[in-house]
């Protein structure tokens, strides 16, 4: 096994670069400030609590959106704590749907102690011994561009989990409040009446 | 004789355009499931466990639908943060049907601390919270509590009681054979 690990914004920024209309929900914790800082856009959207329920929320999104795709933005303690929904999206098996797991092997918001990825937890292999039909851990340069390349050759859903270095992000913020972000992706998902109004 | 309380929920589902339905199946629902897994125009998703309906349901809302959640009243346990987090710190619609256990004759005791605590602890996190014990009261919360929670952005639990549902037949009421250890 390799040792190398990337850099997460740099990983985040190529991601982006190949994200065509994805929707994106990040789970809590660094990725939203790593979303936040590569793309900013009203299609995000930011949980800035609610840990574990990243990977159920985007299954919510992806088979309520069949035609978009939908894209997790998570870390490897949060993933952890919803490992679950893996065996419930392999289920469902959504062919929208993308979770991208930024595995800095650490728990980055509460004082960095170690999460279970660091101990041998295989993220990828729970992954697909929960039905995912595509997994991967990218540890290089080269295995993101075989991810880049999955993204749109390889049947969906698909977990990918990145390793990357135990490095504080650049703190990105995007708004706190809750209402507003939800609000503001439903407006530009659904358009502005459909999403202010019920049918 | 009352529409059975689990036919008008899946009647009243497709009449407010309820189109994914996640749930941890119990006893008290099969009928409920059954119709929900039968129905092409809705996703029925069985979760690993409840706290994921929580995100599968503000997911739904955050793509455009409405999602229902099915749960016993042990797995309310586990969605308490998440519809703290989630639900109130965004507003989000939530409606869940929960089937009581822990209530009138029950035959478990490790039923009983958790069935005791849905209703505070629901209540504790803001939610709207109908307790039904027949068939028409169960009908009746369910379409006011589909309206609070998609067209007033309410956190809605209907708890169906045990006098509905029944009593669960503990499996030693309806086993073969008994033989007990621990004696």
């Amino acid at each position: 096994m390799s040792t190398t690990k990337l850099n997460r914004s740099d990983v985040l920024n190529k991601l982006m670069e190949v994200r065509g209309n994805a929707l994106a929900i990040a789970g809590l914790g660094s990725p939203v400030w790593d979303l936040a800082a590569s793309d900013h856009q009203p299609e995000n959207f930011y949980n800035w609590g609610g840990m574990g329920c990243a990977v159920s929320m985007g299954l919510g999104c992806a088979l309520a959106q069949p035609k978009r795709n939908v894209w997790v933005i998570t870390g490897d303690g949060e993933a952890l704590m919803g490992v679950g929904s893996f065996a419930t999206v392999a289920n469902q098996r959504p062919d929208n749907l993308v979770i991208i797991i930024l595995d800095n092997e650490h728990y980055g918001e509460t004082g960095m102690q170690k999460t279970h990825t660091s101990g041998g937890t295989d993220l990828a292999a729970m992954a697909a011994g929960a039905g995912i039909p595509t997994t991967m851990t990218v540890y290089t340069d080269e295995d993101l561009n075989k991810l880049i390349n999955a993204l749109s050759s390889s049947p969906l859903p698909l977990v990918a989990n990145i390793k990357v270095e135990n490095t504080k992000p650049k703190l990105v913020l995007p708004s706190r409040d809750g209402v507003y972000i939800k609000t503001r992706f439903r407006q530009a998902v659904l358009g502005s009446t459909a999403a202010m109004h019920i049918t | 004789m009352a529409e059975p309380w689990t036919a008008a929920a899946h009647r009243l589902f497709k009449k407010h355009n309820i189109r994914t339905v996640g749930y941890v199946p119990d006893a008290g629902l099969t009928e409920l499931i059954k119709s929900c897994d039968a129905d092409n125009d809705i996703k029925s998703v069985v979760m690993t466990t409840e706290e994921e309906g929580i995100g599968l349901s503000s997911g739904a809302w955050l793509g455009g639908e409405k999602a229902a959640v099915l749960m016993q009243s042990s797995g309310v346990g586990n969605t308490v943060n998440a519809i703290a987090s989630i639900v109130s710190s965004c507003q989000f619609p939530l409606f869940m049907i929960v089937t009581m256990r822990g209530q009138y004759g029950e035959s478990n005791p490790w039923q009983m601390p958790m069935g005791q605590a849905v209703v505070p602890v629901l209540k504790s996190l803001g939610m709207h919270v109908f307790e039904v014990e027949t068939d028409e009261e169960a009908t009746e919360a369910i379409e006011a509590g589909l309206k609070m929670a998609f067209v007033s952005n309410a956190a809605v639990a209907i708890l169906i009681g045990q006098k509905l549902i029944g009593a669960k037949s503990f499996i030693a009421d309806v086993a073969e054979e008994v033989i007990n250890v621990d004696n």
